[in-house]
């Protein structure tokens, strides 16, 4: 195998905003790079293909942005959602990065939406990619092409070669071929590992197996476990990932975002023995992110079955796969193979808790709320009485893992010998050092935009 | 309407309902997401909406290979000529013409064919310039109706429209709305204002939009040339031939120029685009309208331009010809078009402006 050594300064594993961010950069200071992208080209850009938007701090209005949105109170919004469990150093570098690479990703194509219409109001938190994140991943790869920047799709990377603190050469192969490259240095930006479901399962138990992968099927996790076995650093916990409860018949992998349902706080969710399992109406949005994938994923066989009737139908966005539909309990019960008496049960324990609904209200905490009924609903109780009836079924998603890669803030990684001197990480193989649970909408575009930015500088200075 | 097709759309126009992310590109996803349930009609009406400027086919994380397979330009484009040939009337010469570049090509023909034999048989009267080939009389007594009956047979055709998709009385500010959206094309700017996907997989541009321009100004200007000459012959009873520095020559010229330039570009940016993410089977019909439009222009620049020499009675039978069978053709070819997108913006506006009433 003859190996490569002139012909590239940088190459750049993975094909996501973060692997853009950091060649576009990298490339911008004068090195060569080549990135290597597992996956065909229609399905380049990981993850980031399914994103939409990007959380960015602001002091003043800033493009699309509203109003102010201060360092602290995204840090406190993080810590709400982490509760806790992150680094705050790193999380302030990427909340206070954030607003210099808004304008930076508008210089290098990326165009972003006025308003939106939808039921997310998050005009002053997030900026909302024109077109979503596949028009982001090819304004980058345009870019990227036009500063010299090479790609290799369908290239998956096999071994990095780590020699004491440094890594010698990529093993990846390409058209049927093995290849061995010696780039001065190296960065990675190939995402977590939930598409491989032996490693999920390793992590979760065997519940794991009935998860759906929301993203893109090729994260997984080849060259993670290949730098985690060689004794890199590692930070986060494997059974931490953002999950959210999605439509039950989403397909098993790339379902991306119009699986999600977001009739939860209307209904009343039941798992397969058709008993509730948590207070629906809780909280609408992020909150609903954080915890109904979990709970989903402690049901037997990891299901959950929403119920609302005829009133709730248009309060929520258009769901991808129709409702089930019946003019009955017992009817709806049987499509949903649930038991009949115990959901009618569960049902009328329900509608008899509800009180007055007068003060019901959609799009804010109404505070119309069940008594006397465990667990509650404490928001937007309405009985459940209006045919015809309508049911979805709910599984797990998972977008992405948090277990990954550590790093310093300049993006670099170590060993227990301290720093691999040409090695660095960005996104969501990295995205541990900073979230230790829970999720932030449109922070994982943060984190892949700071450190992916952050990698390519510094791993230009290195190779030049 | 072709059921499959319109199921085939409104297939994706609920994927697209449930995702969202389009949003900002043109006039179909405000529309599409005012929705939760597509009649037949809605889905006729998106399909008009589209301009097929592909943005939001590259900007889709659905599209093949993965498995909800999404193609909205392909779905519309198919239900819109569909929709076209349904429309039309009469009935029977609707469907030839949407597809077929060969049916134009011979209607070209008999069209220059007709205007020969009509100078021959017909002949002048004893008229100056043009009418010493064929006399002003006959002139009006075959372009009139060549030009009244298309209106009249597009005139019906909308009226089928209008009622598929739910038209309601049409205010002035309707109009208004429309025509600034179709003046401007902002259908093909996207949202951001840079220009559709066409020639370049994702790369924004310009191009289409402007030549787009072109040919829809050269049109508007040859029509004008046509209409002013027309008062200026009634009302003022001012006759051709008239001058370099007349209007009528100034919007001809301009107009003929325009018309060439822009018809010949758009056939060379068709033919870098990728014929499957519009309607495959249209596009011989859409080359072939886009050819005779380019020939229209065309050939009255050099009729112009060879205006004093001899071989100006064969010219003017073979510019005559192209605009007759140009006229014939409109109601059932691809340049009915610009009707039923000014329809469908009539009926957009009427829609937001419903909506903003409720608000």
């Amino acid at each position: 195998m003859a190996t490569q050594k002139e012909a590239y300064d940088i190459v750049v594993i993975g094909g996501g905003n973060a692997a853009l961010c950091a060649a576009m950069t990298a490339a911008e200071a004068g090195a060569r790079i080549l990135i290597l992208e597992t996956a065909p080209k229609p399905y380049r850009g990981g993850n980031s293909r399914h994103t939409r938007n990007f959380r960015c701090m602001h002091k003043s209005p800033l493009g699309p942005l509203i109003e102010e949105y201060s360092e602290d109170e995204y840090l406190s919004d993080l810590l709400k959602v982490t509760g806790g469990k992150t680094d705050e150093h790193l999380a302030r570098l990427a909340i206070r990065t954030s607003e210099e690479c808004l304008p930076w990703m508008e210089e290098h194509g990326v165009r972003f939406q006025p308003s939106l219409s939808g039921t997310l109001s998050l005009a002053r938190t997030n900026a909302f990619f024109m077109g979503g994140g596949k028009s982001l991943v090819n304004a980058y790869y345009r870019t990227a092409a036009g500063l010299g920047v090479d790609v290799l799709y369908e290239a998956a990377v096999t071994h990095l070669e780590l020699n004491g603190d440094q890594i010698d050469w990529v093993n990846y192969t390409y058209e049927g071929q093995s290849h061995r490259i010696a780039p001065k240095a190296v960065i990675v930006a190939s995402g977590g590992f939930q598409a491989d479901t032996d490693w999920l399962t390793k992590a979760w138990g065997e519940p794991a197996k009935n998860f759906l992968i929301r993203g893109t099927p090729y994260n997984r996790g080849v060259v993670l476990a290949d730098l985690l076995d060689q004794g890199v650093d590692s930070v986060g916990d494997p059974t931490q990932c953002h999950a959210v409860a999605i439509d039950g018949r989403a397909p098993k992998f790339d379902g991306g975002i119009v699986t999600r349902l977001d009739c939860v706080p209307f209904s009343i969710v039941v798992n397969k023995d058709a008993q509730r399992l948590y207070d629906e109406g809780e909280d609408v949005w992020p909150k609903r992110y954080a915890i109904w994938g979990r709970l989903v994923a402690a049901q037997p066989d990891q299901v959950g079955y929403v119920i609302i009737d005829a009133k709730s139908l248009n309060l929520f966005m258009p769901s991808v796969f129709p409702p089930l539909k019946a003019e009955t309990l017992d009817e709806l019960a049987g499509m949903m193979d649930l038991p009949a008496d115990k959901l009618k049960t569960t049902v009328s324990e329900f509608n008899a808790a509800c009180g007055d609904t007068s003060g019901f209200h959609p799009t804010e905490l109404d505070g119309v709320a069940t008594s006397g009924l465990t667990p509650p609903k404490t928001n937007w109780a309405r009985p459940i009485t209006e045919p015809p009836l309508y049911g979805y079924s709910l599984r797990t998603g998972v977008t992405f893992t948090y277990l990954g890669l550590k790093v310093d803030e300049a993006a670099q990684c170590s060993t227990s010998n301290g720093k691999i001197k040409n090695l660095w990480a960005a996104g969501e193989t990295m995205v541990g050092s900073i979230l230790g649970q829970g999720y932030l909408a449109g922070f994982g575009m943060t984190i892949g935009t700071v450190f992916g930015r952050i990698a390519g500088r510094e791993a230009a200075a290195y190779a030049n | 309407m072709q059921t499959d097709l319109i199921q085939e759309a409104r297939r994706q126009a609920e994927i697209c309902n449930a995702c969202r992310y389009c949003e900002g590109y043109c006039s179909v996803f405000p529309s599409l997401h005012a929705e939760r349930a597509f009649s037949d009609g809605d889905i006729t009406q998106l399909a008009n909406l589209c301009h097929n400027c592909r943005g939001c086919y590259y900007a889709c994380q659905y599209t093949a290979p993965h498995e909800f397979d999404l193609n909205l330009p392909k779905a519309l484009a198919e239900v819109r000529r569909n929709s076209w040939e349904n429309f039309a009337w009469p009935q029977p010469l609707a469907r030839r013409f949407h597809t077929h570049g060969g049916a134009i090509a011979l209607a070209l023909v008999i069209g220059f064919a007709m205007l020969l034999w009509a100078i021959r048989a017909i002949g002048s009267s004893g008229g100056g310039g043009f009418y010493a080939v064929l006399s002003h009389n006959a002139m009006v007594a075959i372009f009139a109706p060549a030009f009244l009956l298309p209106l009249f047979s597009i005139a019906i055709s909308l009226r089928h429209y209008w009622f598929k998709v739910d038209g309601k009385p049409i205010q002035v500010s309707d109009l208004m709305a429309a025509f600034k959206h179709a003046g401007q094309m902002q259908d093909l700017a996207a949202g951001h204002g840079e220009g559709c996907n066409f020639e370049d997989e994702d790369r924004f541009s310009q191009a289409r939009r402007h030549i787009h321009h072109a040919i829809m100004y050269g049109f508007l200007l040859c029509f004008a040339s046509t209409s002013v000459a027309t008062v200026m012959h009634y009302v003022f009873g001012l006759h051709a031939p008239y001058g370099f520095w007349s209007l009528p020559k100034l919007f001809g010229i301009s107009g003929g120029l325009l018309l060439t330039v822009g018809c010949g570009a758009m056939a060379v940016l068709k033919q870098k685009s990728d014929r499957d993410l519009g309607d495959p089977s249209a596009w011989g019909g859409d080359i072939g309208v886009i050819l005779l439009l380019g020939f229209v222009g065309f050939s009255g620049l050099v009729l112009f331009a060879l205006v004093s020499t001899a071989l100006m009675p064969a010219l003017l039978a073979i510019h005559l010809g192209s605009v007759l069978t140009f006229f014939l053709l409109t109601p059932y070819s691809k340049m009915a078009h610009g009707f039923y997108r000014l329809a469908a913006l009539i009926r957009d506006a009427q829609r937001k402006r419903d909506v903003s009433v409720v608000r």
